[in-house]
């Protein structure tokens, strides 16, 4: 039973409030954010703040339901998407991770080094041009939940593509919202 | 015309669009699994609407909170109100939220409608 431990000390060493793995769906990321927002309200956090994190996570965990498709490798193993969501005292840590094919990597990385390189204005200006162009996705997106998080959270997008085979890569995702 | 009234809900918005009564309103939270498919009908409305309208419609939106799918459908529906004639926009915000403000001056640099920007 360590297990349950180690697990409970990881999650305080790294301060998080929040951690869900397995199937992802609507339902579930309703429940989510009204977990999230009750924790935040029953810390007394500013209206302000509540919203950019709710609004980044929102994004985040609906990348998941349409994109994040799980890893069956046989019947015994299989990899789903984690969300979680960490606390510190000056900023609040929205991280996501699931497995996606290799041959997606790279335009996905084009994607997110596009974000990362605009400022502020940048950023506006690249959210006005994808939605005068854009038409919903088959899987319902708008292609502009990057661009919005970077902007509601004002800091640079972290990422990370973990091999996992030969066929597979592990995207982590984290983004980070200040307090001040 | 039929009147177009949804229940708002934890993730999609209280709509109501009433022809005899001047009414038309979007407000709440908006995060729909399928944003088309939800605004589907509210276009569809417009779209009839826009054939025969009041000398003057004002479209309040009082929104709470909406994800970037919904955005671009609500793109979509600041579009039809540029081919009705009279429409007018009011965009209300609360006060301490700078985002939700920026989102309607965004919008409103994209149609071709009025706008008027108020806090709640």
């Amino acid at each position: 039973m360590k297990y349950v431990y180690d697990l409970h000390k990881s999650m305080r060493e790294q301060n998080l409030i929040l951690v869900y793995e397995g199937e992802f769906t609507q339902e579930i990321t309703k429940s989510v954010l009204s977990m999230a927002e009750r924790n935040m309200d029953s810390m007394g956090e500013e209206s302000s703040i509540k919203r950019k994190v709710f609004n980044v996570m929102v994004e985040c965990l609906q990348n998941i339901v349409k994109h994040g498709e799980g890893y069956k490798v046989d019947e015994s193993v299989s990899y789903d998407a984690v969300f979680m969501i960490g606390k510190k005292n000056d900023e609040y840590i929205i991280a996501s991770g699931n497995p996606l094919y290799n041959v997606d990597v790279e335009k996905l990385k084009c994607k997110l080094d596009q974000v990362n390189e605009l400022d502020k204005d940048g950023l506006k200006q690249l959210y006005k041009e994808i939605i005068k162009s854009t038409t919903i996705s088959e899987k319902g997106g708008a292609g502009l939940g990057f661009v919005d998080m970077a902007r509601k959270s004002g800091r640079k997008l972290e990422y990370e593509f973990i091999p996992m085979d030969n066929e597979r890569s592990f995207f982590a995702l984290r983004t980070t919202i200040g307090r001040e | 015309m039929e009147i177009l009234n949804l229940e708002g809900t934890e993730d999609t918005p209280k709509i109501i669009l009433d022809k005899a009564n001047g009414i038309f309103e979007i407000s709440g939270r908006s995060l729909p699994e399928d944003s088309a498919e939800f605004y589907q009908p509210v276009l569809d409305w417009l779209e009839t609407y826009a054939a025969e309208p009041n000398p003057s419609s004002e479209f309040v939106f009082k929104l709470e909170y909406f994800n970037t799918a919904s955005s671009k459908l609500i793109l979509d529906v600041l579009s039809k109100l540029e081919d009705i004639s009279g429409a007018k926009i009011h965009w209300y915000f609360h006060e301490d939220d700078e985002d939700m403000e920026e989102a309607g001056q965004e919008f409103s640099e994209l149609v071709e409608v009025d706008f008027e920007f108020s806090t709640y």
